[in-house]
């Protein structure tokens, strides 16, 4: 269902749990798909000993991901013209993930939302923004 | 990164969407697509990236004959010496933004190009990972009919040291 611009006002929200206690196997689904084999994300031992972090971590684009399902669920299939992102910190297996959308802006059929998604300890993960035809 | 054919089939649809818990039916139903309004089956928003799959030549894969850098008997297949510096990636950095335009969006059947530009890159200190260094990709999706239909800019970045947490 698209959004209708009548019912949209600045600083709306729109919030979701994104993940609860990520799992390393939902990791590895993810570096399946798309692709990204990174040690980094489903290799503990190189993680630990030549990486240097304490144990593997999520794929900044599986947060994207997983975010963007959360503003698909918002604006309706289809509807994203923009969506951009900064990875603000590490997401971790273990993590609950909430993701939210903002009404920073509605013109000319067009929602602007600023996105943010925290962690378990409110740390920001990931920071940036989305844009989508409403009606 | 270039890549001459990333042909968008629904079955990777279905298991990208399922990689990130996504479990809208418009991903997966054909039948249920087709009463939407895209009216088919579509990628969700961030499935451009996994026009690794279709890259050759792609570093983080590991490729058949060729060292590669995760653990087997060892913490690393790669020899000391040959090791490449530049922590907190483990060799391949870290993603630290990504940026998508949609023209349209991209659904089973298109067989899209990508062709990647180098963009800016720059550098910063930090107190969690020391030196950084910051690298911009442009990459263009192009679908069968030479269409633009993703626009997508990518942030990389190389750390002196694994970022403290």
């Amino acid at each position: 269902m698209a959004l209708k611009m009548s019912d949209l006002n600045i600083g709306d929200t729109y919030s979701e749990c994104l993940v609860e206690d990520l799992k390393r196997t939902q990791i590895v689904q993810y570096a399946g798909s798309s692709g990204d084999y990174n040690p980094v994300h489903t290799d503990e031992l190189f993680t630990r000993e030549v990486a240097g972090y304490p144990t593997v971590f999520a794929h900044g684009m599986l947060t994207m991901g997983m975010t963007g399902a959360m503003l698909t669920n918002y604006v309706g299939d289809g509807r994203l013209t923009k969506y951009g992102v900064r990875f603000t910190n590490q997401v971790w297996p273990g993590d609950t993930l909430t993701g939210t959308a903002t009404i920073e802006s509605v013109e000319d059929g067009v929602v602007n939302l600023e996105v943010k998604t925290t962690n378990q300890e409110g740390a920001v993960v990931l920071s940036g923004y989305a844009a989508a035809r409403v009606d | 990164m270039a890549v001459d054919k990333f042909p968008v089939e629904a079955s990777h649809i279905l298991m990208f969407a399922r990689s990130i818990g996504d479990d809208n039916q418009i991903y997966y139903d054909e039948d249920y697509a087709a009463g939407t309004e895209p009216g088919s089956i579509i990628a969700p928003p961030t499935f451009a990236q996994a026009s690794a799959q279709f890259d050759p030549d792609y570093f983080l894969r590991p490729k058949p004959g060729e060292d590669w850098f995760g653990s087997g008997g060892e913490p690393t297949g790669i020899k000391k010496k040959e090791e490449s510096s530049g922590g907190g990636g483990g060799g391949g950095g870290l993603h630290a933004e990504q940026h998508f335009e949609y023209h349209r969006h991209l659904k089973p059947g298109d067989v899209l190009t990508a062709t990647t530009k180098p963009g800016e890159t720059w550098e910063k200190e930090s107190k969690r990972a020391g030196k950084l260094v910051f690298s911009e990709t442009v990459t263009e999706y192009r679908d069968q009919n030479g269409e633009l239909v993703v626009t997508a800019r990518g942030v990389g970045v190389r750390t002196e040291r694994p970022v403290d947490s």
